[in-house]
């Protein structure tokens, strides 16, 4: 949040001062940006001594049947995920991110999804181990947060008993142990009478408390990983800073690595210390996240930014990317795929195979159209009134 | 909750006044009179008024109304005309032998049904789960009639495993060990009957919930907890799923009073169901009247019975 703020207020320096304006903007990005590193490598400590990678994706495929055909949602991801890191998934609704996330921890159904590729975690190729291996590591090593905390608790349950589950499967602690190391969990997570909320059912809470529970059995066996599925979607815009602070406070605690899917840009400007951008099923830009917000490349980041509706402009019309993300079945396989939703971009300055071009430092970004991408001028085709 | 249970059976006493006018009205709405069935050519017109009169059936029927009510909250029915006898002991014993068919053929019930619901639920699509399914469907579309006559025919009267009618052995004795027996082994027949007949609805109700529940994001959220799933199905699945079959118990309990009229009928057992046919059969006012009251009650009190076992397993809904 804080940072859009930062985004318009120098846009707007941009604008009023010019040349000279630039000029100082340069200047404090160089600052920000070194600031920001600065204290990002004081927050990791040893974290360059472990640049190793936490986690490894590559070539991932996740498929769907539909009428006994399997068609990918998630074509060919591959990324790292490292010590300490924050690193967000963001994309439209139906582009592959949660079922990439789903993917990690093994939840597909194994019947009417394949999943192909490598998901290396340590030595172990995740996708090779069967149920009773994956249940070790879930939960334990790799745990989850789910998008709605109320249908993702048992109805039926006591808050304390569904804590202690994981820690039943995870450790051999006595009850007792178990007991008292909910209790500790729960006020970690900022519950204020964790004796009390142990003994209620799930709809007797908030739903910012519910999803704090959640939080508390996702840490529970202190995992390496944690994947958070849009944890704050469900919840009201209050809630959702809180519940966000807790959980960066945790990261730090834990030097956890958290795998973050949202669509809400503010949150990924405010958590995460990496961005990877999915439109159908593809990574298409990949950047640190200063590097992303400040210089946004692909056109879909790009028309992404773009229809974030802003405060101090006095543009009455709502920016909208046009078109719509293609069905899984109607997905085109081959060229851009995002090139259909900018026709006034000429197929010729798509590539015919898009790869991934590293443009800067860690910054990459998919197809080579991004060179070419402009705006298009009068808002009537490319705006809708708010 | 005590209050709330103390509200819930002073609502009944409305629904209880206004079914019983229902009841009486209709009751004698119905063509013929008690002695329709045994008028013969001989019988003398003048003897059939003076018994009418005699039994008050020549009242204004506002008149008999109030009379019935008020005898009736003195534990007074009446009596019946067919049977010569006080209605209050006639139903008290029927509904003793009803009782003891029913309560053994719903436990028998949910013996099959709820592991066949289970397994088909549990490996949905399966041929296990098919065959389970078609079997619903095939008692389901049975009628009871059909199996009952079948099985009366094959199993009491061909092979003579099991007797083909009354309650008890005449010869028994009262509360020997010979006479229990003697009652069990009367009732286990039609009890089979009844319980193949009505495992549909459990077997399909809980094999939808759990399939339901498979797919539920608590399940999803145990799994990645790394519980194992046939832990998932122990401890998460089954418990969501038995809910709206405990929702149901409150009606199986009063239901036990109930009886099934074609299973007593046809299998000859002197039970409720029986009686009330034989009943509206001979135009026998009091005991109808007695009866659906009865069932009434029965009726309303399971809803009530029902909702506090839901609020006894289901936290969301617990009465406060």
């Amino acid at each position: 949040m804080l940072l859009n703020l930062c985004i318009v207020a120098i846009k707007m320096i941009y604008k009023d001062f010019g040349n000279y304006g630039a000029n100082i903007m340069k200047l404090m990005f160089f600052l920000s940006d070194t600031y920001t590193s600065l204290k990002a490598d004081c927050r990791k400590g040893e974290g360059f001594l472990e640049k190793d990678a936490l986690l490894t994706v590559r070539g991932l495929h996740v498929g769907f049947r539909i009428n006994d055909r399997f068609y990918d949602a998630v074509d060919g991801v591959s990324f790292t995920l490292k010590h300490n890191e924050i690193l967000a998934i963001v994309g439209e609704s139906g582009c592959g991110k949660s079922s990439l996330a789903t993917s990690i921890i093994g939840l597909h159904h194994d019947r009417n999804v394949r999943v192909t590729g490598e998901i290396l975690f340590g030595e172990r190729n995740l996708l090779e181990l069967d149920d009773e291996e994956m249940n070790k590591i879930r939960g334990a090593e790799i745990a989850m947060i789910f998008q709605d905390p109320l249908s993702a608790l048992n109805p039926l349950m006591r808050i304390g008993d569904q804590i202690e589950e994981a820690l039943a499967y995870h450790t051999d602690y006595t009850r007792e142990e178990r007991e008292e190391q909910v209790m500790r969990l729960l006020k970690q997570v900022g519950i204020p009478k964790p004796e009390q909320t142990a003994r209620q059912f799930p709809h007797q809470l908030s739903g910012g408390m519910r999803q704090r529970v959640m939080i508390a059995m996702a840490i529970s066996c202190k995992p390496k990983i944690i994947i958070a599925d849009e944890p704050t979607t469900a919840l009201d815009v209050t809630i959702q800073a809180q519940i966000l602070d807790l959980l960066k406070e945790l990261q730090e605690e834990t030097g956890a690595g958290i795998i973050l899917i949202t669509h809400d840009l503010g949150v990924v400007a405010e958590m995460a210390d990496r961005v990877m951008v999915m439109y159908a099923g593809e990574i298409i830009e990949e950047a640190p996240v200063q590097k992303l917000f400040m210089h946004p490349k692909h056109p879909y980041t790009r028309l992404l930014f773009h229809s974030m509706p802003q405060l101090h402009s006095k543009d009455e019309r709502l920016h909208v990317i046009e078109g719509t993300v293609p069905s899984l079945a109607n997905l085109p396989r081959t060229g851009c795929r995002f090139s259909h939703r900018i026709p006034w971009i000429p197929k010729e300055a798509h590539e015919k195979h898009p790869s991934f071009h590293e443009i800067s430092k860690d910054h990459y970004v998919q197809c080579i159209c991004w060179k070419h991408f402009y705006f298009r001028k009068g808002a009537s085709n490319n705006a809708a009134r708010r | 909750m005590w209050k709330t249970i103390v509200r819930r059976l002073l609502l009944m006493i409305p629904q209880l006044i206004a079914l019983s006018i229902l009841v009486f009205v209709m009751a004698k709405m119905m063509p013929g009179d008690p002695f329709t069935g045994m008028i013969t050519p001989d019988t003398d017109p003048a003897r059939i008024e003076e018994l009418k009169e005699e039994l008050g059936l020549n009242d204004p029927l506002p008149v008999q109304y109030v009379r019935w009510v008020k005898n009736a909250l003195q534990g007074d029915f009446g009596k019946s005309y067919t049977f010569q006898r006080d209605v209050a002991s006639l139903i008290g014993e029927r509904a003793m032998n009803t009782f003891w068919l029913s309560f053994v053929s719903v436990i028998l019930l949910y013996l099959i049904a709820i592991p066949l619901g289970i397994l088909a639920g549990r490996y949905q699509q399966s041929r296990l789960d098919k065959f389970i399914v078609f079997y619903s469907f095939i008692t389901y579309a049975i009628p009871t009639f059909v199996l009952s006559l079948l099985f009366l025919y094959i199993f009491g009267y061909k092979l003579q495993w099991f007797p083909t009618g009354g309650s008890v052995d005449v010869e028994a004795e009262p509360w020997t060990l010979r006479y229990i027996w003697s009652r069990f082994y009367h009732i286990l027949l039609p009890a089979i009957t009844y319980a193949i007949l009505g495992t549909t609805g459990v077997i399909q109700y809980l094999r939808s919930e759990i399939i339901d529940a498979k797919t539920m994001d608590y399940v999803r959220t145990a799994r990645s907890k790394g519980v194992p799933m046939r832990k998932i199905y122990t401890k998460h699945i089954f418990r969501n799923s038995f809910i709206p079959i405990a929702a149901f118990l409150g009606f199986t309990i009063t239901g036990l009073l109930g009886g099934s009229i074609f299973i007593e009928t046809i299998f000859g057992y002197p039970g409720m169901g029986q009686l009330f046919v034989y009943s509206i059969a001979a135009r026998d006012y009091s005991v109808i009247c007695a009866l659906v009251m009865l069932y009434g009650f029965l009726t309303l009190l399971g809803s009530l019975l029902s909702d506090i076992i839901l609020s006894i397993v289901d936290p969301r809904i617990r009465i406060e």
